[in-house]
């Protein structure tokens, strides 16, 4: 199947160029840090992680995001779905490999990285998210192979195929609670200890996910002639909808918890995130402009989804418009905001900032060209296939 | 009975490196022959609770090593604490480095808000106001640092209690750095080498892209040594070393007679730093 990577229009091969480019810029940026060291990027002492971190967990979600597809199809045997219930197990592939890319990158020692495995230490989540996000990866490397190889002899995915598709909704979930649970279990944190950091962590992958492959399924009408058909977009936007009112609503109870409780440390991250933190005179805001942005884009994106529903319009411009200002929207929440926000203040009281390196910028974008890379490939195969068996 | 100068730490140590038994594994850091035999040493640290009504906190079996800080003696003195501080740096070829975002910290000073920010900062007393306090890792009771830790890199070392690190297992993932509740792991963000003012040959250097942190100087309690900063200290009382788990140590009467706080107790690592402020 891969042979179908093989032809495609101008466009393809446009787009296929800048990936590869940035690509190449991405792993010059690398070699550069590889040589010196991490210091090449703008973590510090006090905020250990950046970019890369961030990056990780929101891909995270991404990947487990593709659950909203696979489980109405399967469990609910919603048939719409059909036709874009593989697109979420190739999109989980291609995230899930960028979140590989960025704990590599992440490493301060990568070539050591398998004493992970070598040492397992059951009590330390990260040993468990990497159980999980391999198993996940693989699981959905199975099944979608198997399930488009059926596809294109137009016969039905064999039995023991659907075993491995029952675990893999469950993994979905795992995936994204176990890399909450990444930040929820330190003590001394107080932005992410919180119990809900999970459950919303699930709710913003399952608006974020979905988001991804509204705007894939419209750039794929777009060029490539591909219909996932009115109702399972309409059925998408739904979902996109009510997952980003539930995100919203839990968001709002951590605002409750801290400034009603006033308990300092429940405070200063939500502070430092939406007012900026003052601190000795002086006031530290670097992120207030992409949460504010990203509140704007939150509820601008529901409300164009809502209007939808209630007037009962159908525009395929404005799904694709909702669903890259909600995708954005959760990006800058998680993708940045939630890793960045959790070191400051530091354990002592101190402010020290974030601010990424271009080198560090170079990778990050070397990494997402690479998943996009992956998922273009992935998404020509599948609709190959699909062409394949109209003819 | 027993002589009065035997109980002193450094004798303890000392006996056994002439004893000339592989000296790691058999330093002993006790009086209590219960304790030092490593046979249980469940003698409860802590018999009489009478006065509170609280939820009593567990303490790990066998010899827990800790240290009193007497910031009394350090008030008078600021000077001393740059000494012991500088001593650390010495014995264990930590970089100066200039960039506060790459700095690398076993032992520092910081101010009573900064090292106690759960502690009201309200109408603190001159001295208090005016003092630096030093900060170190805390080898706490229940780390969590070594919790997050995927590769068993940091570990706590099960005949003393010190949270210690591998140099040569730690991958650099800073899962640590973010678990830690005091800020008290530094991240080599570059080779540190070309940083290390005066070289000690008797401790090895640090490569980049792991972290490290203060090990309650294992190397020389292995030699029959105080820790660096302590030895700074001697005779002041500024300092003191020893086990916790041992009702007779010196640490132990110092503990029983002062009054002293830990750091963010409430978030249950149990450090193993005392501070008399
Ligand atoms: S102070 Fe921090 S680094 Fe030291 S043992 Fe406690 S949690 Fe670990
Ligand atoms: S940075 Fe090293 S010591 Fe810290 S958690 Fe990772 S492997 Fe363990």
């Amino acid at each position: 199947m891969i042979e179908k990577t093989l032809k495609g229009k101008p466009a393809y091969w446009i787009w296929l160029g800048i990936l590869a480019s940035l690509i190449a810029i991405g792993w010059a940026c690398y070699f550069r840090q590889y040589s010196f060291g991490l210091g090449l990027t703008g973590m510090s002492r006090d905020v250990s992680w950046g970019l890369y971190i961030s990056q990780f967990t929101f891909l995270v979600g991404v990947a487990a995001g593709g659950l909203m597809l696979v489980l109405p199809y399967y469990i609910h045997d919603y048939k719409a779905f059909g036709r874009i219930t593989i697109l979420g197990e190739f999109l989980a592939i291609s995230a899930l490999v960028m979140c590989l890319m960025f704990i590599m990158a992440d490493l301060g020692q990568p070539l050591r990285g398998l004493n992970v495995l070598f040492y397992p230490t059951p009590h330390s989540m990260l040993f468990w998210d990497m159980c999980v996000l391999w198993g996940y990866l693989l699981l959905n490397l199975l099944c979608g192979w198997v399930i488009l190889t059926a596809e294109r002899k137009q016969v039905p995915p064999p039995k023991w195929i659907y075993p491995f598709i029952y675990i893999s909704l469950p993994f979905a979930v795992s995936i994204h609670t176990v890399t909450a649970m990444l930040y929820c279990g330190l003590p001394g944190r107080h932005f992410w200890l919180s119990a809900i950091v999970a459950p919303r962590f699930l709710a913003s992958a399952f608006a974020a996910g979905p988001s991804l492959i509204l705007i894939a399924c419209m750039v794929m009408k777009k060029f490539a002639n591909f219909d996932a058909g009115k109702e399972a977009i309409q059925k998408l936007t739904t979902i996109i909808m009510y997952a980003v009112i539930i995100n919203t609503f839990f968001f709002l109870l951590e605002f409750f918890v801290g400034y009603y409780s006033e308990v300092p440390g429940h405070m200063h991250s939500l502070e430092y995130l939406f007012f900026g933190l003052e601190h000795h005179g002086e006031v530290y805001n670097n992120l207030v402009p992409f949460m504010w942005a990203a509140t704007l884009l939150n509820f601008g994106g529901l409300g164009i989804l809502a209007y939808m529903k209630i007037a009962k319009v159908f525009d395929y411009r404005l799904v694709g418009t909702a669903a890259v200002m909600i995708f954005l929207a959760l990006w800058s929440d998680k993708g940045l905001g939630f890793v960045f926000a959790g070191f400051v203040p530091n354990p002592l009281e101190q402010v020290t900032e974030y601010y990424p390196t271009m080198n560090e910028i170079g990778i990050t974008i070397g990494v997402w060209a690479t998943g996009f890379l992956l998922l273009t490939l992935l998404y020509k195969i599948a609709l190959g296939v699909e062409e394949e068996v109209e003819h | 009975m027993m002589d009065n100068k035997r109980r002193k730490f450094l004798k303890m140590a000392g006996a056994t490196v002439l004893a000339g038994i592989s000296a790691p594994a058999i330093v002993k850091l006790s009086s209590n022959p219960a304790v030092a035999a490593g046979d249980g040493g469940h003698e409860a640290p802590a018999a009489a609770h009478a006065a509170t009504d609280t939820h009593d906190e567990e303490q790990s079996s066998g010899v827990r090593l800790g240290m009193v800080i007497d910031m009394r003696k350090f008030y008078q003195n600021q000077g001393m604490l740059d000494e012991a501080i500088a001593a650390c740096i010495k014995a264990h070829n930590v970089p100066q480095i200039p960039d506060p975002k790459s700095e690398i910290k076993w032992i520092w000073k910081a101010g009573f808000g900064n090292v106690f920010p759960e502690h009201s900062q309200k109408l603190r007393s001159e001295k208090v106001k005016d003092n630096q306090f030093p900060a170190l890792c805390n080898h706490c009771d229940n780390p969590s640092c070594v919790k997050a830790c995927p590769t068993k890199a940091t570990f706590v070392v099960e005949k003393n209690g010190i949270v210690a690190m591998d140099f040569h297992r730690c991958i650099g993932c800073r899962f640590c750095m973010a678990a830690c509740p005091y800020g008290a792991r530094s991240f080599n963000w570059q080779d540190p080498r070309p940083f290390i003012k005066e070289y000690n040959v008797n401790f090895p250097t640090r490569g980049r892209g792991v972290v490290e942190k203060c090990n309650f100087c294992g190397e020389r309690l292995a030699l029959g040594l105080e820790p660096a900063c302590v030895e700074v200290c001697k005779g002041t009382g500024a300092m003191v070393f020893g086990d916790l788990n041992d009702p007779h140590s010196e640490i132990r009467k110092v503990l029983d007679q002062e009054f002293t706080i830990q750091r963010k107790p409430a978030a249950g690592t149990k450090p193993s730093v005392f501070y008399i402020v």
